[in-house]
């Protein structure tokens, strides 16, 4: 694709606008930057774990186990006498990582689909959309289930699977305004410079629908670290004695009756992530569609 | 309304078509046998070859597919690897506790969800609005085993209100007892999603002519609301609570687990543990069928709904 200064010509809506818009707008909603520094927090105690983890996450204390929260281990110590809050830090990495991955999977691959049936339309639409609808009607938990016992539980895997059930949604989010924008003025002055249609879906349509997706992707990351943790919750996430929040809540489930916060914090921690994100997801929707502000 | 059911029914027979013959294409094309799989690593290849033959492997692929479709469709799903009973009668057995949660937990979040969100939505901008708009968002923040756990730590546990195990049947109490935590957590979740779309929902009918027409003329402001407005928000909410059927389904899965109750979830997850293959693929059908149906059920409660929508 060779971009060149005329590009921005028969295009470009006033972008730069639409930005500081969008940051007035997310400004205005003091609870979206509360999500923004929870998930900020999480993604930079993830990154640096190595460095903040006070113990080694594999590290087994066979004289300290299942030792409720004290100073020496803040978040007290599982069945084999590892210390909770170094593998609430390391699983958060494990999260982050099959969340993002399988997001921006589903969401690259999803809005391909949807664009190409909101651009061809006739019975490419109906056909690809048809499918995708038998797709999304089948429960994503459990088509992620059989998926995973299926491909084996790696983390290749796990993240395939999940970008698997939410392709259908982001498909269908990308055809919506595919099929409005392409009546625009702007993109029949393209096709009157005899554009090409992989050109004009690439820098023009792409742009103009990219808001939408993104905020979908914010609410889906939410979604997908939820499913991993559900899946690892069944004993379908990444093996042990790799530290991950739904593997440390299925080991900790055993001893619920007498040592129930090895449980509470992997749990408290999932909770925390995703319902930062989701008010995140929330905030960046009344951004960017102020007719929608507050309505949902 | 005969041409819209014969449409919507067509939908579904593709649909479950659809689904078996990606059951039947999954199951073959995974890395590895599935005899090798089931019989572990150590299988010698006589035993291999049995297990073959037992699943009908051995057979041409095209004929395969034919044994598979035609028996799905008389019923036999083939019998599950490890109790050898046929698949089906394994799934009807534990259905019907699947079923109730499901319905309880749906009414509960009708229950719950549509007064929330009406509620929300008349008192716009203001405190009882927010504080419902932070709990439903908090509500499907929620990983349904996450909730399930803390219920289960709060009500079980802490203050022994309710049994860890909830498979209680009998007396109405016993059933009481084991149902209502398990339909708690998946009830609550549900509100969630519901509160929201039936606040969305009523934001926007508010604002349509005949609500202030009716307000014009004198009409009662509960009935206004209760009666005219609620009547047409109705759509979005019974979209939202179709689609969620199937989350449901899916959520009810973690939920049995957590709460150690009988139902489609212990049977999967037992089936994954054990690589049983034929009852992987019964209990595929059995969910595909399952979401269809609520499909065409949502359809048709649109129109007893609103008379408005014509179903052609």
């Amino acid at each position: 694709m060779s971009a060149s200064v005329h590009d921005a010509g028969p295009a470009s809506p006033p972008r730069m606008r639409w930005l500081s818009a969008t940051l007035g707008a997310f400004n205005a909603n003091k609870t979206s930057w509360v999500g923004l520094v929870i998930v900020v927090a999480v993604i930079l105690a993830a990154a640096f774990a190595p460095l903040i983890a006070p113990h080694d996450p594999l590290e087994q204390d066979i004289l300290s186990r299942l030792q409720p929260p004290h100073e020496n281990y803040y978040l007290g110590t599982d069945y084999f006498g590892r210390d909770i809050l170094s593998r609430l830090l390391y699983g958060a990495r494990i999260s982050l990582v099959i969340g993002v991955a399988s997001t921006v999977i589903a969401l690259v691959i999803g809005s391909l689909i949807g664009v190409l049936a909101g651009w061809y339309g006739g019975r490419f639409d109906v056909v690809v959309m048809q499918a995708m609808d038998i797709l999304l009607a089948f429960p994503s938990l459990i088509l992620g289930l059989i998926l995973v016992a299926m491909l084996g539980p790696s983390m290749e895997n796990i993240t395939i699977a999940i970008a698997l059930t939410s392709i259908p949604s982001f498909a269908r989010i990308a055809r919506a305004p595919t099929i409005t924008v392409k009546e625009r003025d702007f993109i029949e002055a393209g096709r009157a410079l005899a554009f090409s249609d992989a050109r004009i879906m690439a820098r023009h349509i792409l742009p103009n629908i990219f808001p939408e997706i993104l905020v979908m992707g914010s609410l889906w990351l939410a979604a997908a670290i939820r499913t991993e943790a559900s899946l690892a919750f069944i004993g379908l996430g990444v093996k042990p004695p790799i530290a991950t929040w739904g593997g440390m809540i299925r080991e900790g489930f055993e001893n619920i009756l007498d040592s129930y916060w090895l449980v509470l914090a992997p749990s408290l921690a999932i909770l925390i992530i995703v319902f930062a994100l989701n008010i995140l997801g929330d905030g960046l929707r009344d951004a960017i569609d102020p007719k929608l502000k507050g309505e949902r | 309304m005969g041409a819209f059911l014969v449409k919507r029914l067509g939908f579904a027979v593709v649909t479950l078509w659809a689904v078996l013959t990606l059951v039947f294409v999954v199951v073959r094309i995974v890395p590895g046998d599935p005899a090798q799989v089931i019989l572990g690593d150590q299988a010698d290849a006589n035993a291999i070859a049995a297990m073959r033959t037992r699943l009908g492997l051995d057979a041409p692929l095209i004929e395969q597919y034919w044994t598979f479709l035609t028996g799905a469709i008389r019923g036999d799903w083939g019998v599950s690897l490890v109790t050898g009973r046929p698949v089906i009668q394994e799934i009807l057995v534990v259905l019907p506790w699947t079923l109730e949660l499901t319905i309880v937990s749906m009414l509960i979040g009708i229950a719950i969800g549509v007064p929330l969100g009406v509620w929300a939505a008349i008192n716009r901008n203001r405190m009882p609005d927010y504080v419902t708009r932070i709990a439903s968002l908090l509500g499907l923040s929620f990983p349904p085993f996450v909730s399930a756990i803390i219920l289960l730590i709060l009500f079980a546990i802490m203050l022994r209100w309710f049994p860890v195990i909830s498979a209680g049947s009998g007396s109405l109490s016993a059933w009481f007892q084991a149902m209502a935590l398990p339909a708690l957590n998946l009830g609550l979740i549900m509100a969630a999603y519901i509160t929201r779309v039936a606040r969305s929902a009523m934001l926007e009918v508010m604002q349509e002519d005949y609500v202030r027409s009716a307000r014009a003329k004198g009409v009662p402001w509960r009935v206004v609301v209760w009666r005219h407005a609620l009547r047409n928000a109705l759509i979005p909410i019974i979209t939202i609570v179709g689609l969620y059927l199937g989350i449901l389904i899916g959520n009810s899965v973690l939920t049995e687990i957590v709460f150690n109750r009988p139902g489609l979830g212990k049977l999967i997850v037992g089936a994954l543990n054990q690589r049983d293959y034929t009852m992987l693929q019964g209990m595929m059908v059995i969910y595909t069928l399952i979401v269809v149906l609520v499909n065409i059920a949502t359809d048709l409660t649109y129109a007893l709904a609103d008379p408005r929508v014509k179903l052609s």
